[in-house]
Formats: structure tokens, C-alpha cells, sequence
């Protein structure tokens, strides 16, 4: 041990330069003698210097773990959170939650394909499903406001107090200003105004059949002019299959034009009233008029099924026949009801059937 | 031009521990990094981890003699963090997922085996180190790194005199020689 630590200190004196010259040629010649001196040298030299970049080493990760803390302190670099950008967050996340996500989506597709499988086979239908086109109220508000620009020489009809409860659209079923609509726009509603053309009417609710979902309006105006004949016929046949139709109606303020097919001769769940249409209608498209190729009525705009966009319900043109049967029967005041039979513009191409027809379409918001 | 000589100042001073230096380098090319990991599956501490591990390859190739620099630093670092990162996402996943930068690389493997094997030799200082025990540790530490004079030392630590000190100290080196080679051995 002693003479191993007499070695060390030898060679550390050697590496170091603090030999003498004589003692220096002396150890040199031992380190080419003796080929164990000569290993514990290189060894020795080897050995300090990796103690030196080892410290060195562990000084400089010190350095920058403080230069690091500094910058992050004072906001030279990103601190993680600016670096994720909306893309690059959303990216890390993905990958940081792949496998969460994906297992968490099989679970739950699985649970809800069981789920669904256990409402179908329990449930009574579900009514909830059906969503009623009725125009949102806030929509109908900002309508309101457009609306009310449009006609700006014409002071409103409504009472200042006069609150939207929905709205939607309607048709003309008499030219003296009978108006076809659902009855779900005016559910609520103590009386409702209709709008065509940048004017506004006041009407009458002559009649509302919540169970048909069908309700008569009566324009109650001295501006109304009435119109001598509807350009269009109501049907009293019913649908037939890939029958090509379209309607007009008010999914917003402006008059808009929508085309498809009957898809099916009955409604939502069997429902022989109505019967279903492929289209995208619009809350605001309900009460609106579902006319064939020839500018027949075939039937009114009535809900849509919630799930599946773009599968719409009308209420069959024969129960409008029914309808106003009943109206007849509740009061005699409108026994001259006559509901047009004869369309003219069978011969006329689209864009002419639309002008005739838009005049006779028109824009209900109910009030309480 | 002068960019270049700014690219050659940083550089000494990096090899000189200068830490004006260091923070300049820090500045410029922490950021790009950053994105770069969190872009491609790392956090943060990912980010800060490869970016020091690549300054460290590049004080280290800057120390070396034969040290000649054939790019800019910031694509040398650019160079490393990738490498590193691609590496590290290969030992954690063996699905190999594409990495996207869109920055400019050069080859730095040759450069990484260096550093690798260094960084093999420091962990092994370390675990040597960290079974010394103590006086011991202190006393090499002392002496041959932060090389404080015997004298002084042996009053730090109360021995009697500097000589008690020094054979002391040798065999403290003898002890972690002994402890550092065993794991050389094992290891190869």
C-alpha cells in the first residue's frame, strides 16, 4: 500500500513537472524498463483527465440548467405553453392521448351501439326525435330588425310590448287571404303578423288543429290586396314515390328556394298524416308549401327528424282539404272558403313558377 | 463574413465555459428546438433535456484540437436534437413514426459516438464517485477538481498536517481508480 501510494505521488510529480531534471531522466528510463510503470502513468494521466471532464461536465449542465432558469424567469424563451400554437396543441395532445382516445372511442362506441340497441328494443318511440322547424326566436329577432329596415317607410304593426314567440312560414289557400301554416309557429302566440315583399300584414288565427299540426291564418289588413287567383292548385291525391318537389319558405328574412323528392309515402315512425322528404329544410321552413313539378301543392313543411340532416316531413296536401272541413264546421263565418283547384303554371319553367309563387308565400312570426 | 467570426468567437467562448457566450448560444437556438420536440411528440423537459445534452456535443467537439466547425451552429444543433430525438423515440416506441423539421441537417453520427461514449465514461465517474463515501469524495473533489492546495485542505478537514492529508488522499484515489475500472472491465 505504501509503496503503491509513494507510485501515485511519483507520477503525479512526473505529470505535473516538478521533477528535477535529473530525477526526471531517471523515472523515464524506469517507464521504458518496467512496462507496469509505464501502464500506471498512462493509466494515471487517463485517469485525472476523465476527473477533469467529468467536473467540467457537470459544471457546464450546472450552467445551463441556470442559464435556463434565467431566461425562463425573465422570458427570453418559451416556457412550453406559447409554443403550442392551436395546430401544434392539438398535435401534441393527439399524440400525448392517441391511445387513451382510441381505447376511450371503442369503449364508447361500443357502449352506445348497446345503449341504442337496448333504447330500440325498450323505448316507445321517441317524440323527442322530431325536431320542430319552428324559426328560433333570437333568429326571428335579428329577422325582425332586417326586416324592419326593408320597410322602413311602413311604422310596425305590432304593439311596441309585443314579445316573438317563433315563427315560420305560410301559404295562401284563398286568395282573400287565408294563409296555411303549422301549428307548432303559433303555439303560444295570441296573434301573429305575416310579411311578403318588404310588408307586413295583420292577421287573425282562424283555426288551429295541434293534432294534424295545421293552423288558418286570416289576413286582417287594409293593405292586403287580395289576390284573384292562386297560381297554384292544392292536391287532393296523395304523394307518389321519387316525385320531384320543391318549396319556397323563410329559413331566414329572404325567401328561399329548396328542391328534392318524396323519399317515402309515410312520416316519422308510420305516421300516414305526413310523409317524408329528402331535402335540407331549415328551421323557418316549416308551413311552407311542398309543391310538385306541375306548381301543385302536395303538402305543408311541417318537422324534421333530428339525427339525419337532410330527411325533412310534410304533412300530405289532403289534409289541408280536411282542415278547412273542420274550419267550415267550427264557424259559419267562413263558409266561403275555396281552396284553389286549377294550377297555371303547369306549362312554366321553375323561375317563372317561383315569381308567381313567392308573392303567395310568406314569412309568419307569432306574438304573445 | 462577419457573422462567421461572430460563429468562431461563440464557439471559444463556449470551449471556455464563458457564459456570456453560452447564453448568446442558449438565445438563439432554444425555441427552434422547442417547437421542434413538442411538434414531434416531446414535452418540455424533452426539449430542455436534448437541447443541453446537444450543447454539451458541441463544447465537447469545441474543446477537441482537431475542432473545425463546416456549418453554422444552429444547424449543427438542430443536427444533434434531431438525431437525439429520433433515438429517444425509437428506445420509448418501436413504431417508427415519421419526424417532421423542415430545417437543414448535417451528418452528425460520428460526432454523437463521441459524445455517447463520453457521456458513458461520465456515468461511470458518477457511480464511482457516489460509492467513495465520505471524506473521501470530498477530499478528490477538493483536490483534483477544484483544486484546492493540500494545505489548505487539511486544515478544511482537520488533519494534523498537509502530508497526513495527501496519503490520505491517494488513498482515497487508489480506492475510486479501483472502483472506476471494475466497471470499465465490466463494461467491455
Amino acid at each position: 500500500m505504501m509503496d503503491d501510494i509513494q507510485l501515485i505521488q511519483t507520477i503525479e510529480r512526473y505529470l505535473e513537472g516538478k521533477m528535477l531534471p535529473e530525477e526526471k531522466a531517471f523515472f523515464e528510463l524506469q517507464r521504458k524498463n518496467v512496462p507496469e510503470i509505464d501502464q500506471m502513468v498512462v493509466e494515471h494521466n487517463m485517469f485525472i483527465h476523465q476527473m477533469e471532464d467529468f467536473a467540467a461536465n457537470q459544471k457546464l449542465k450546472h450552467q445551463l440548467q441556470e442559464i435556463h432558469n434565467k431566461f425562463l424567469q425573465e422570458g427570453f424563451i418559451g416556457d412550453g405553453t406559447q409554443e403550442l400554437t392551436a395546430k401544434t396543441k392539438l398535435i401534441y395532445l393527439w399524440n400525448k392521448y392517441r391511445r387513451v382516445t382510441a381505447i376511450a372511442a371503442v369503449v364508447g362506441g361500443a357502449m352506445a351501439l348497446m345503449i341504442s340497441g337496448l333504447i330500440a328494443f325498450f323505448a316507445p318511440a321517441n317524440k323527442q326525435a322530431i325536431q320542430q322547424l319552428g324559426q328560433e326566436v333570437e333568429r326571428l329577432k335579428q329577422g325582425q330588425r332586417y326586416q324592419g329596415n326593408k320597410i322602413n317607410e311602413v311604422v310596425s304593426k305590432m304593439p311596441k310590448d309585443a314579445e316573438v314567440r317563433g315563427g315560420g312560414s305560410g301559404f295562401l289557400i284563398d286568395g282573400k287571404g287565408y294563409i296555411v301554416t303549422n301549428a307548432h309557429i303559433l303555439k303560444g302566440a295570441s296573434f301573429a303578423n305575416v310579411y311578403n315583399d318588404g310588408k307586413e300584414y295583420k292577421t287573425k288565427i282562424v283555426y288551429v288543429d295541434a293534432a294534424k299540426d295545421l293552423a288558418v291564418l286570416k289576413i286582417d289588413d287594409k293593405d292586403f290586396i287580395p289576390v284573384k287567383s292562386l297560381p297554384y292548385s292544392i292536391v287532393k291525391h296523395s304523394v307518389e314515390l321519387g316525385e320531384e318537389i320543391f318549396t319556397l319558405g323563410y329559413p331566414r328574412s329572404e325567401i328561399v328556394y329548396n328542391v328534392g323528392y318524396i323519399s317515402a309515402k309515410t312520416g316519422y315512425a308510420g305516421d300516414t298524416l305526413s310523409c317524408q322528404i329528402q331535402m335540407s329544410a331549415n328551421p323557418g321552413n316549416s308551413g311552407g308549401p311542398l309543391l310538385n313539378k306541375h306548381g301543385e301543392v302536395v303538402g305543408v313543411i311541417s318537422t324534421k327528424e333530428r339525427q339525419a340532416d337532410g330527411v325533412t316531413f310534410a304533412i300530405t296536401s289532403k289534409y289541408i282539404y280536411k282542415l278547412i272541413d273542420d274550419v267550415k264546421k267550427a264557424d259559419t263565418a267562413y263558409q266561403r272558403i275555396k281552396l284553389p283547384t286549377y294550377s297555371s303554371i303547369k306549362s312554366t319553367d321553375r323561375v317563372n313558377q317561383i315569381k308567381k309563387i313567392e308573392d303567395c308565400v310568406f314569412l309568419i312570426k307569432a306574438y304573445n | 463574413m462577419k457573422s462567421e467570426v461572430n460563429e468562431q468567437a461563440l464557439l471559444k467562448g463556449l470551449a471556455e465555459n464563458d457564459t456570456k457566450a453560452i447564453k448568446i448560444i442558449y438565445k438563439d437556438n432554444f425555441n427552434t428546438i422547442l417547437s421542434f420536440i413538442i411538434n414531434n411528440n416531446g414535452s418540455y423537459d424533452d426539449a430542455r433535456d436534448i437541447f443541453q445534452e446537444a450543447i454539451i456535443t458541441l463544447y465537447e467537439k469545441a474543446q477537441s484540437e482537431s475542432f473545425a466547425l463546416t456549418c453554422k451552429i444552429n444547424t449543427y444543433i438542430y443536427s444533434i436534437c434531431r438525431r437525439l430525438w429520433l433515438k429517444r423515440l425509437h428506445q420509448v416506441d418501436k413504431f417508427n413514426k415519421p419526424i417532421n423539421g423542415f430545417e437543414d441537417t448535417i451528418q452528425v453520427e460520428e460526432d454523437m459516438e463521441i459524445h455517447e461514449k463520453r457521456n458513458m465514461d461520465f456515468a461511470m465517474m458518477e457511480r464511482a464517485m457516489n460509492s467513495l463515501g465520505e471524506p473521501c469524495r470530498s477530499l478528490i473533489e477538493s483536490f483534483y477538481i477544484k483544486k484546492i492546495s493540500m494545505q489548505t485542505l487539511a486544515k478544511q478537514f482537520g488533519y494534523t498536517n498537509a502530508d497526513n492529508a495527501k496519503t490520505q488522499k491517494y488513498k482515497c484515489l487508489i480506492r475510486l481508480k479501483k472502483l472506476f475500472f471494475a466497471q470499465y472491465n465490466i463494461g467491455e
